[in-house]
């Protein structure tokens, strides 16, 4: 995959250092640096448990580190946490839009929280949605909407006020392979469209393969290795698949890892998806 | 200030446009007040052993009855925010560059609406049930200013217990543990003369006895505020105040 961005020299969208965040006595991320370009997609991949969301959780600003410190879009997100917030959009691994709100209201909020003006809001609401391909259903109450136009809709809602940088928890967790394939498809054409740089976690390797320019494999919270698909794949042996890497680097194949807690959340992500 | 309004409003709009699709709870939440007014006013009325000075027991109890649903259609603001924090909605708007201030008074201000259904319903109550009502529209829009500050109160407390108990079951219970000693140590029911010197003070740090006060000084017809406007006002609106710090500081939390 080729990037024909307009990349900032010397500048990255992402930068952190030695970032660390604990829970108690546990140490969800550990130390972790990692740097991503502008205009570049970059897979955070890691078994359940692996630090991925917490990871997310902090460059966003929603969680505070406990140590160690993170740029995004060129600003602290301790110091400067609004400048960061103007500058990206999340989707979180839970379905957050509003299900008691139609694809329209929850498109509206946004618009409204991120200091859109009226006909901007509008004209870039109507845009969206048909980008989406949800013009169709945008005053149907999101309940009934199926689990893959939800995604879009929050896809939809994150990059109303064109973010530079776009957060992806999980987010083709729990949807059907045709579901799935239009996400990514969305996704590749709104950074072909707008440039935005993506950082995605995923546990599945299709999608990293799929998607990401470069990945790292997280374990326990440390990057266990850093690189491009190909090169990864490369370094495990000449026929390798993916999911050898995973295996390789995530401390065991995908499907044996999460505990009790996670894998009771993405059934309930999936059951509301089904 | 625009912009506080503008993002204030973006929240309360959301609000309003689900309490209009879904007024079930608003219903169910109108049933208990009326059992209060109608059985046990009435039969308390009857009774004639508690002196409400020139004012019938009925009359007497509208304001607190009032307060009390109130407090208890606001003091479940928490739930919906639990509910909203398990689905990611509370992430969505912390990620967004609103001012925490606005999205927490946006809450605060729509359980005012929730706040003034309640009151439309007692008011028709109480006329029903002969209990005389002012309807001076200056009177009538201080009742509003009350109802409305009064449901910020409660909404915010509940929020920033939300924000500490963070799951369902725990704000159930805490709910149930808080509402009710603060409904009895008031004087919604009872005047405050009549209370012994313990439950006396504990009345005088409830903020819902200085909303009751304030009420009964403005929705019935011979209806006094012991305390004075100025002192219920005052008392409200620091109370109001320092619970809005507090969960402006605390909601964020709700995304970790
Ligand atoms: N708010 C929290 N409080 C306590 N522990 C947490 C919290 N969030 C995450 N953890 C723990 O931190 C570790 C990493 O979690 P997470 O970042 O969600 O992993 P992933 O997204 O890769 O599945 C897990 O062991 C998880 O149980
Ligand atoms: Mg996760």
């Amino acid at each position: 995959m080729n990037t024909t961005i307009s990349e900032i020299p010397d500048r990255f969208a992402i930068q952190t250092s030695a970032l660390t965040r604990q829970f108690g006595r546990l140490t969800a991320v550990d130390h972790i640096a990692l740097k991503v370009r502008y205009g570049e997609i970059f897979g955070l991949l890691g078994a359940n448990g692996a630090g991925k969301s917490t990871m997310i959780k902090m460059l966003t600003t929603l969680l505070p580190p406990t140590s160690g410190s993170a740029e995004v879009g060129g600003f602290d997100i301790v110091q400067s946490p609004s400048e960061v917030r103007r500058r990206i959009g999340y989707v979180s691994q839970l379905l957050s839009a509003d299900g008691a709100l139609t694809g329209f209201e929850n498109l509206q909020l946004s618009a409204r929280l991120y200091g859109l003006s009226k006909p901007e809001g509008k004209d870039r609401i109507r845009d969206a949605l048909n980008f989406m391909g949800l013009t169709d259903s945008a005053t149907r109450l999101v309940r009934t909407y199926s689990g893959g136009m939800i995604r879009r809709l929050e896809l939809a809602q994150a990059m109303l006020h064109r973010p530079a940088i776009l957060f992806l928890d999980e987010p083709t967790i729990g949807l059907d392979p045709v579901a799935r394939h239009t996400v990514w498809d969305r996704l590749l054409d709104l950074r072909h469209h707008y440039g935005m740089t993506v950082l995605i976690t995923t546990h599945d390797m299709e999608e990293a393969e799929m998607l990401c320019d470069n990945i790292a494999i997280l374990h326990t919270g440390k990057v266990s290795v850093m690189g491009k698909p190909d090169e990864l794949r490369a370094s495990i042996s000449q026929d390798a698949t993916m999911d050898d890497v995973f295996a390789h680097y995530a401390g065991g194949a995908i499907h044996e890892n999460g505990m009790f807690g996670d894998v009771a959340r993405i059934r309930r992500t999936a059951q509301r998806l089904a | 200030m625009l912009r506080f309004i503008r993002e204030t409003y973006a929240i309360v709009a959301v609000e309003l446009i689900k309490l209009i699709r879904d007024p079930t709870e608003l219903v169910s939440r109108a049933i208990q007040p009326l059992l209060w007014l109608v059985v046990f006013g009435q039969v308390l009325a009857h009774v004639r052993g508690i002196h409400t000075g020139q004012v019938n027991y009925l009359a007497f109890i509208t304001p607190g009855i009032l307060a009390q649903s109130i407090l208890f259609s606001a003091i479940f603001y928490g739930i919906a925010i639990i509910w909203e924090r398990d689905l990611g909605v509370v992430h969505k708007m912390l990620v967004s560059p609103a001012w925490r201030t606005s999205l927490v008074f946006g809450k605060a201000f729509a359980a005012g609406f929730r706040g003034i259904i309640q009151m439309v319903v007692i008011y028709l109550v109480a006329s029903v049930m002969h209990v005389s009502i002012r309807l001076d529209p200056l009177i009538l829009l201080a009742v509003l200013g009350s109802v409305m500050l009064g449901s910020g109160i409660f909404a915010t407390f509940s929020l920033i217990i939300a924000c500490i108990v963070k799951t369902r079951e725990r704000f159930m219970g805490i709910g149930q543990l808080l509402t009710m000693p603060m409904f009895f140590a008031s004087n919604a029911i009872y005047p405050i003369a009549m209370m012994p010197g313990w439950l006396r003070i504990a009345a005088q740090f409830n903020p819902l006895t200085y909303l009751i006060d304030a009420l009964r000084g403005l929705v019935i017809t011979g209806g006094t505020s012991i305390y004075g406007f100025g002192v219920d006002f005052a008392v409200m609106f620091t109370i109001f105040a320092v619970l809005l710090f507090i969960a402006v500081k605390l909601y964020p939390t709700l995304a970790e």
